[in-house]
C-alpha cells in the first residue's frame, strides 16, 4: 500500500500539515489547517511501522472508534478520520495551551487550588461517564483547559466504551496504562469498572498537593502491583498542616478494594467544593499508612490480587450513585409538604443505596432593606436553617456521607435551586409544589420554574389532596414575609 | 447501502413480521437471510412462502440446519427439534420443499460472507460459542466480514492483523464500526426463537458506506406466536420459552 509522504506543507484529504506538534512513542502530531475552518486543529498520526508497538494501532483504532462519538467541552471536538488503507489519521479540535503537566514543577499546589482543578477534572470525567466512556489513563499531560476554564480530556487511545468492542481486551496480557496512576484493578486487565477513573483522579489530587507521587514512579510490574495491597502515606504525614477533608476525599479516592471508594466522580467533585460538608472518618485523621499485619493479609488475599471476572458496571449501575436534591420549604405550616417530600425522598434512597442527598433551603433576601443574618429575636437565620434541614432529613436515618445541607441566599428561589443543580451536577431535583397559594399567583411557580429549565430529572411533589383537605387553606400559606422554598 | 440481515426465523410469523416491519422503517433496502426459516415454530409454510418471495425480489437466502433436515434425514437434531421438523415436512408443499432445498451453504457478496453456522465447515453446523470457535471460522475465508447465527445469541467478534481476537456483546441499537484494519465476524441473534434473555426479536442492519453494524430488536406478539405453537400441537416447551427469551 502506497502512503502518501507526511511533512510540513503536504496536503492530505483537504488537510495542510503545518508543524509538528509532537513525536511521541504511538503517534505523531501535526497542526493542520482546512480552508474555511477557523477552528485550531490537529491531525494525530499512528506509528505503524514494522516492529512498532501493536499497542500503537490497536490505541489507535479505539481512538478512531470513540472519538466521534464524544461530545460536550470536556472532550476535543471530531473532525474528520482517514482511510485506514491510504493513511490513517484522526483530524481533531486542537486546545490551545499546555497541559497540566506543566504544572509540575510548581508541586505542591496550595490546597484550593488543588481542590479547584480536581473539581474541574471531576466534572470533565463525569462528562465523559454519562456517554459511556471511561479513560482508564487520567493523568497530567492528559489533561487540558480550555480559555473559558473547562478541563479537556484529551487521548482516548486506553478507554474503555461500554457499548462498544474492548480492542485492548485480548490485544495485550500486560496491563496497559501510566504506572503512577494506574488502579490496583487495571493492573488485573480490568478495563470496565469508572471507578479507576477516581482512583486515577485520586493520584493526582495527592500528588498535586503535596508533591509526593503516592504509589511511586515504579513502571516495573512488581513495583506496580505493590499498590494491591500496600497503601501509600497518608498525605498529614508528610504534611502536617494538610486538611483533614481533603485526606478524607484523596484517601477515599484512592482505596484498594474500588467499592471502597466513591462511586461516581461527581460525588468526588461535589465532596471537593463542599469542604465543610465532607464527613470526615478514620480516613482524615490517619497518620500512618495500615498496619504489616493488614497489609500481609491484603498481600495473601487471593481474591485481590488473583483476576477476577467482573461484570460491566452497566449504565444503569452508574446512575444508582446519584446527587439528589430536595428543596425544603421550612415555612409553618408546611409540615404536610415536608412529610411528602421525605416520603418521595427515602422512596428513591430505598432503591438506589449509594444516592447522596442534599437538603437546600432558600434563605429569601429582600430587594429593598438590607438584610441582617439575625432575626428580631437574636437568632442567626442562616444557622437555624441549616439545624432545621437536618431535623427534616433526621427520620430518614442517613449516614452523614450520604447527606449534606445547604442554605443558599438569594433573590429568587428558583434561580437559587437551579444554579446549584447545575454547578453540583445534581441528577435529580425534588421539589413540593403549594396549590392554590395567592402567593403562586402573584409570585410565579418556583417549581414550575424548576421543573422546566433544570439540567436534569425534576419531581414535583404534592401533598395528597385528602390529607390537604383537613386543613384550612390558610394554614399552609407562608406569609410573604417568611416564604422561602 | 442499507441491508437488514435476518437469522434463524423459525417459523415464527408474528416475530419475523415484527421484525421486517422496523426494518423498513428504518430504510433497509436489501435483505439476507441466514438461514433456519422452519424448525421449532408454528407458521412454517407463511415463512418460507415470505422467504421465497423475498428471494424473487432480490434477496439472499442460504441454507439452514432445520432447513436441511426437511430433505435430509439424516440431519442430527434434538428431540423437540426433530418432532417439529416431521411435523413440518406435512406443512410446506413440493415447491417449498425444493426451495429449501436448493438453498446454497453460503453467499459472498463484495468483502462479506453469509452462511447459517460458521465459514470453517459450513455443513458441520458447528457453534460459535467462543471465541475460538470464531477465530476457526474467521482463519478460513478471506472475506472481511462474516456473518452467521445458528447459535441465537448476538456477539461481535474482531480479529487483528496480528491475529489477537477480540469477543464482544452488542448493545441494541448502538452502530458499531467495523474498522477496516481488522476482521469481523458477526453473530446474529434469532428473530424467531431469542436465547440471550431478551425476548424480543432480534436482527442486524449493515450500513455498508459507513460500514456500521446496528444489532436492533423487535418487539412482537409473544402471546400470539405461543399460542399457535400449542395449537399445532407442537412440544409445549417451545412456546414457553419464547416469553422469556432463553
Amino acid at each position: 500500500m502506497v502512503r502518501p509522504s507526511l511533512e510540513i506543507g503536504s496536503i492530505i484529504d483537504g488537510f495542510q500539515i503545518e508543524d509538528c506538534l509532537h513525536l511521541g512513542g504511538m503517534a505523531t502530531l501535526w497542526s493542520v489547517s482546512r480552508p474555511g475552518s477557523t477552528m485550531p486543529m490537529l491531525m494525530k498520526v499512528p506509528k505503524f511501522e514494522e516492529g512498532e508497538d501493536p499497542a500503537a494501532i490497536v490505541s489507535f483504532e479505539m481512538e478512531q472508534m470513540i472519538l466521534p462519538r464524544l461530545s460536550g467541552v470536556h472532550v476535543p471536538k471530531f473532525v474528520a478520520a482517514g482511510d485506514f488503507a491510504v493513511q490513517p489519521y484522526i483530524v481533531m479540535e486542537r486546545i490551545i495551551g499546555k497541559t497540566l503537566l506543566a504544572r509540575l514543577p510548581e508541586l505542591p499546589l496550595p490546597y484550593a487550588e488543588v481542590a479547584e482543578i480536581g473539581v474541574k477534572v471531576a466534572t470533565a470525567l463525569n462528562d465523559l461517564h454519562r456517554q459511556h466512556v471511561f479513560h482508564l489513563d487520567v493523568k497530567p499531560s492528559n489533561i487540558m483547559f480550555r480559555s473559558t476554564g473547562e478541563a479537556v480530556l484529551i487521548d482516548f487511545g486506553l478507554s474503555h466504551h461500554q457499548q462498544l468492542p474492548d480492542l485492548m481486551q485480548e490485544e495485550f496480557r500486560l496491563p496497559y496504562g501510566t504506572a503512577p496512576y494506574m488502579a490496583p484493578e487495571q493492573l488485573l486487565s480490568i478495563r470496565n469498572d469508572s471507578r479507576s477513573d477516581v482512583f486515577a483522579l485520586g493520584v493526582l489530587l495527592y500528588f498535586f498537593s503535596t508533591g509526593v507521587r503516592p504509589f511511586g514512579e515504579s513502571e516495573t510490574m512488581r513495583g506496580m502491583r505493590r499498590r494491591l495491597w500496600r497503601d501509600p502515606e497518608p498525605p498529614r504525614r508528610l504534611k502536617p498542616n494538610y486538611p483533614a477533608w481533603l485526606q478524607e476525599i484523596v484517601l477515599r479516592c484512592i482505596e484498594i478494594e474500588p467499592a471502597w471508594r466513591y462511586p461516581t466522580v461527581s460525588q468526588v467533585a461535589f465532596d471537593l467544593s463542599h469542604q465543610s460538608e465532607v464527613k470526615l472518618t478514620a480516613r482524615s485523621e490517619r497518620l500512618r499508612r495500615d498496619p504489616f499485619t493488614t497489609v500481609l493479609r491484603r498481600r495473601f488475599n487471593p481474591d485481590l490480587t488473583k483476576p477476577i471476572e467482573r461484570p460491566e458496571r452497566a449504565a444503569t449501575e452508574l446512575a444508582s450513585a446519584p446527587i439528589v436534591a430536595v428543596a425544603i420549604d421550612l415555612a409553618e405550616g408546611s409540615a404536610s409538604l415536608g412529610n411528602a417530600l421525605r416520603i418521595a425522598a427515602e422512596q428513591i434512597l430505598a432503591t438506589l443505596p449509594s444516592a447522596r442527598l442534599a437538603c437546600l433551603n432558600v434563605l429569601k433576601q429582600s430587594r429593598i432593606a438590607i438584610d441582617t443574618a439575625l432575626d428580631e429575636q437574636g437568632h442567626n437565620k442562616h444557622i437555624d436553617r441549616l439545624i432545621a434541614l437536618r431535623h427534616w432529613a433526621e427520620p430518614l436515618k442517613l449516614e452523614d456521607r450520604h447527606l449534606t445541607v445547604h442554605v443558599l441566599e438569594a433573590f429568587d428561589p428558583a434561580s437559587a435551586i437551579l444554579e446549584f443543580a447545575q454547578a453540583n451536577r445534581i441528577d435529580h431535583i425534588l421539589i413540593g409544589a403549594r396549590q392554590n397559594s395567592l402567593l403562586r399567583k402573584l409570585l410565579g411557580s418556583v417549581s414550575a420554574k424548576v421543573a422546566a429549565e433544570a439540567p436534569c430529572t425534576v419531581t414535583v411533589v404534592r401533598p395528597s389532596r385528602l390529607e390537604e383537605s383537613e386543613k384550612s387553606p390558610a394554614q399552609d400559606e407562608p406569609t410573604p414575609k417568611e416564604s422561602s422554598v | 447501502m442499507l441491508i437488514a440481515i435476518f437469522a434463524d426465523i423459525h417459523a415464527n410469523r408474528q416475530a419475523f413480521s415484527a421484525c421486517l416491519a422496523q426494518a423498513r422503517n428504518h430504510g433497509a433496502e436489501r435483505i439476507v437471510l441466514l438461514g433456519d426459516y422452519v424448525g421449532y415454530g408454528a407458521d412454517p409454510e407463511w415463512t418460507v412462502t415470505t422467504v421465497m418471495d423475498l428471494v424473487d425480489k432480490g434477496a439472499v437466502a442460504v441454507l439452514g440446519n432445520h432447513d436441511s433436515a426437511i430433505g435430509n434425514r439424516r440431519e442430527q437434531l434434538n428431540m423437540e427439534a426433530q418432532i417439529v421438523i416431521e411435523w413440518t415436512r406435512g406443512e410446506l408443499g413440493q415447491s417449498q420443499r425444493q426451495f429449501l432445498a436448493d438453498l446454497p451453504l453460503t453467499r459472498e457478496d463484495d468483502d462479506r460472507l453469509f452462511v447459517h453456522a460458521e465459514a470453517s465447515n459450513p455443513k458441520s453446523w458447528i457453534y460459535v460459542q467462543h471465541i475460538e470457535n470464531a477465530a476457526h471460522s474467521m482463519m478460513a475465508t478471506s472475506a472481511n466480514i462474516t456473518f452467521c447465527g445458528h447459535i441465537h445469541k448476538p456477539a461481535l467478534y474482531s480479529m487483528s492483523a496480528l491475529a489477537k481476537m477480540t469477543a464482544f456483546t452488542p448493545t441494541t441499537d448502538v452502530a458499531v464500526q467495523l474498522l477496516p484494519g481488522r476482521r469481523w465476524l458477526a453473530v446474529l441473534g434469532s428473530v424467531g426463537q431469542p436465547r440471550d434473555g431478551n425476548p424480543a426479536a432480534s436482527y442486524l442492519m449493515l450500513d455498508t458506506e459507513k460500514r456500521e453494524v446496528t444489532y436492533c430488536r423487535a418487539p412482537y406478539d409473544v402471546e400470539q406466536a405461543a399460542a399457535q405453537i400449542r395449537k399445532k400441537g407442537l412440544p409445549i416447551r417451545l412456546a414457553e420459552r419464547l416469553f422469556v427469551g432463553k
